[in-house]
């Protein structure tokens, strides 16, 4: 095994530490087949690399079949299955990068996955290309060849090739790039076995490397180049080779020619690299007079020089490997794309197809939903009936309302989950998604957010949980945390009985359906304000290109989205789902704790006693404490402990009003709680308490899904804390103003 | 014909020749990537529903720009 970890260097702060490979040994620890044989059973390490849409994920689907994790690169929250197999006498551990156009790091995706090559240096550089679309994506494999990393072209995509009446020479291809070339069409599992021989022969250095010609880019550039490379490889014949040490790296294990290449392109990341030492000055100096040098000599910049030159050399190579049949077909996708993005049927079909989407998700989903909290309820009132309220009270008290209710909060979730990722890969993998994002784009533009943003966001109005999740789609990590930031302020199907409890207490029939929207329309417009103005502090920068490709269609296979969906929900589970259940725990004890003393509780009813028992909880403790805070909202003691008492889940607020108020569980459609209620709070007020349930304080559970989505403790807690600042200062200059002008007080 | 516009102007439906990339951004750089070089064939093949972005054929596969990103891109129409 290599080295278990490594550094990638500071990009921009963004990137600080990435423990890339921890996973890895994890996964190599946990392989059975490693005890007894380690000797006899050699590991070879394949990433898998590729343009997005080449079909690269199902290609390690069906290399690795179900036998995969899903790991996150730590700090930047960029996402890499891996998956290892047994084949003959070696052991194969594949590693699922981003997808890419090239190896040029353009953003933190790509950027991992160039590092990874550059860095890692696996044995074996897996190149899905897709080959309907040979010129383009072989651009990715002519700069794998210039670096010089032992590549494989697995040709995919091989029976639309044909469809097409395309003939590609596979012998000129491998000659023209120096890599086996193996066709396969992956959702037909097709030349998968040959990939994995072809792995093996190429790891053993049983394949012959045909002698290959590097890109020629034109005496001027190459005169240039030389130049650039002298002091890089003057200074790796002083350095002393470590792995640690990314310079030392890169000068001694990368050719000087591509990272002089990388330099003339004037590459942020390498030129960060090689910003120490004495090679700084010479290699800064010299990249300069080159660039000013063939600037002034072509009129063009060297990155626009070299592109072309490139593109040159791949439109050579297929031209030289490419014979066209008679007659290509109609394009097919050409032909939906004239209904399903037509100016005035897109947005209608694009509406109907969204709405199916939430249909599916939360409506079908509520069934099984009832279900698993009937179950748990259930399975509560068994503990319950077969366990004394004894000595042990509380015990039973931690498992029924801590445990079991935790744990029934947890996988209430996970049938949404599975809808919502069954229903996201169907878009996804059909090619819909990117033409969604073509749709909507203008206007999420507009809010500072790709086309793409929608579908999470839209989600969100059923549950946050999902939608967070869901944001997954997003390939920029900006676009994405802007997305998962602000997507709470979707009103999500939990504060609805508490709307329902307060509204038809406080309104008049006939405005109440108009309060109602209101407080949607008041989230989406705060979301945008708030989407806006991280766009302009936190998450600055150059807008995210839209620069998307529009992927033909294609009929997705029934085991990717089972695999994604299991992939989502076992992570779900695992991740999200302990912190929630420790968070329910949490509660359920500030809730219980300290225990009322008996004496205070004698003679009360059942009610009272539940109410007393509150007020003297930690939790009614914190409502006490906060009542001078709230106060200036228009908000008391009792409305302040039931906003503590929700923080697991928003709707819980209603029955803690009940508790509160010593009624009892409360159901929402109590009429006594809302005549009390209404006795002792004002139109105002109790528009307030809305206004700031829908604006403060995610739940829990969102807390946790974005503690795992984003990789740190420091967004679940900045969105947590900024939410409820925010809730606090619109909902307070709602109370005051409103009381001002007297309107609602009365 | 050797006339000058931004790929914005281009008539859905109609094709062109790109002459040049406006700019020295990183997003330069990825449209170079992506097949967006001189002398290539770019052809619009229609508008979104709200008139942005607009979809492309470059390289023989479609692909969306923004407005602000083709007004980058001189062609010279056909």
């Amino acid at each position: 095994m290599k080295p278990a970890r490594l550094l990638f260097h500071r990009n921009e702060a963004q990137i600080s530490v990435v423990n890339l490979m921890v996973d890895l040994d994890i996964a190599s620890k946990k392989s059975p087949d490693q005890k007894g044989s380690s000797d006899a059973v050699k590991t070879i390490t394949v990433a898998l690399m590729g343009n997005p849409n080449s079909g690269k994920t199902t290609i390690f689907n069906c290399l690795t079949g179900a036998n995969q994790k899903v790991g996150n690169y730590g700090g930047v929250t960029v996402e890499t299955k891996q998956g290892t197999i047994r084949h003959g006498d070696y052991r194969i551990h594949f590693i699922d990068l981003p997808g890419t156009y090239s190896l040029t790091a353009y953003s933190i995706e790509e950027l991992v996955a160039r590092n990874y090559i550059i860095r890692e240096h696996p044995d074996v550089v897996l190149n899905v290309v897709d080959g309907t679309n040979l010129e383009r994506n072989l651009y990715l494999a002519v700069q794998l060849k210039e670096l010089g990393v032992p590549q494989i072209i697995a040709l995919n995509m091989a029976d639309e090739i044909k469809k097409k009446g395309i003939k590609v020479d596979r012998e000129i291809l491998s000659r023209e790039l120096g890599a086996p070339v193996i066709p396969t069409v992956g959702i037909k599992k097709r030349g998968i076995r040959q990939l994995l021989d072809s792995i093996v022969s190429l790891a053993a250095g049983l394949w012959e490397k045909p002698p290959s010609t590097p890109v020629p880019y034109g005496r001027e550039i190459e005169d240039e180049l030389e130049k650039i490379a002298a002091p890089i490889i003057e200074q790796a014949q002083k350095l002393q080779y470590d792995h640690a040490n990314p310079q030392a790296h890169l000068c001694l294990n990368i050719s000087p020619r591509w990272v002089s290449l990388k330099l003339l392109e004037k590459d942020q990341d390498i030129q960060q690299t090689l910003k120490e030492g004495e090679i700084r000055r010479r290699v800064a100096e010299q990249v300069e007079i080159s660039r000013q040098r063939l600037t002034s000599l072509f009129g063009e910049d060297p990155e626009t020089l070299i592109a072309e030159q490139r593109y040159g050399y791949v439109h050579g190579i297929c031209r030289a490997v490419i014979q066209r049949g008679a007659l290509s077909r109609i394009d097919l996708t050409q032909q939906i794309d004239k209904v399903l993005t037509n100016r005035l049927l897109g947005l209608p079909i694009f509406a109907v197809l969204m709405y199916l989407t939430f249909w599916l998700v939360f409506r079908l989903g509520e069934i099984p939903m009832n279900w698993i909290e009937s179950a748990f309820r259930v399975l509560s009132q068994a503990v319950i009936d077969y366990w004394p309220a004894g000595r042990t009270f509380f015990l039973r008290s931690l498992v029924t309302d801590g445990i079991i209710s935790g744990v029934g909060g947890v996988l209430v979730f996970v049938p949404n989950i599975i809808l919502l990722f069954a229903a996201i890969t169907l878009l996804e993998d059909t090619g819909y998604m990117a033409r969604a994002a073509f749709i909507m784009d203008r206007l999420m533009k507009w809010v500072g957010l790709h086309g793409k943003s929608f579908i999470p966001l839209l989600t969100g109005f059923g549950c946050s949980v999902p939608g967070i999740m869901g944001t997954r789609i997003l390939d920029n990590r900006r676009d994405r945390f802007t997305t998962l930031l602000v997507l709470p302020l979707m009103s999500c199907g939990a504060r609805l009985p508490i709307y329902m409890l307060i509204i038809p207490a406080f309104f008049a029939e006939s405005v109440r359906a108009q309060v109602l929207y209101s407080m949607y329309i008041i989230g989406i417009i705060v979301a945008i304000c708030c989407a806006r103005l991280l766009r302009t502090t936190l998450f600055r920068g150059e807008p995210s290109p839209f620069v998307m490709e529009l992927p033909p269609y294609r009929i997705p296979t029934l085991k990717a989205v089972l695999l994604h969906v299991w992939q989502r929900t076992s992570l779900y589970l695992q991740k999200a789902g302990t912190v929630i259940l420790a968070f329910s725990v949490i509660m359920w004890a500030l809730a219980s704790f300290p225990k009322v003393p008996p004496e205070k509780i004698q003679g009360l009813g059942p009610q009272q006693a539940h109410q007393e028992a509150l007020q003297y909880s930690c939790t009614g403790r914190i409502g006490r404490a906060l009542e001078p805070v709230v106060k200036p909202l228009g908000f008391d003691w009792k409305i302040a402990t039931a906003l503590v008492g929700a923080l697991p889940a928003k709707e819980l607020f209603v029955s803690q009003m009940g508790i509160v108020y010593a009624l009892g569980d409360t159901d929402e459609h109590s009429h006594v709680l809302r005549e009390i209620l209404r006795q002792h709070y004002t139109p105002l007020t109790a528009f307030c308490i809305m206004l700031f349930c829908l604006i403060a304080t995610p739940c829990t559970a969102t807390f946790a899904v974005v503690r795992r989505e984003t990789g740190s403790w420091r967004w679940p807690i900045f969105q947590f804390a900024s939410l409820t600042l925010l809730a606090y200062i619109v909902t307070l200059v709602v109370h005051q103003v409103g009381s001002l002008l007297g309107i609602g007080v009365t | 014909m050797n006339r000058e516009i931004t790929l914005t102007d281009l008539e859905p439906g109609r094709q062109g020749t790109i002459l040049r990339i406006n700019g020295n951004s990183p997003f330069k750089k990825r449209l170079l990537e992506m097949g967006l070089i001189k002398g290539e064939k770019i052809k619009k093949v229609k508008l979104a529903p709200l008139a942005d972005p607009a979809e492309y054929i470059i390289k023989g596969y479609h692909v969306s720009l923004r407005k602000d990103e083709a007004r980058e891109i001189i062609i010279s129409p056909e």
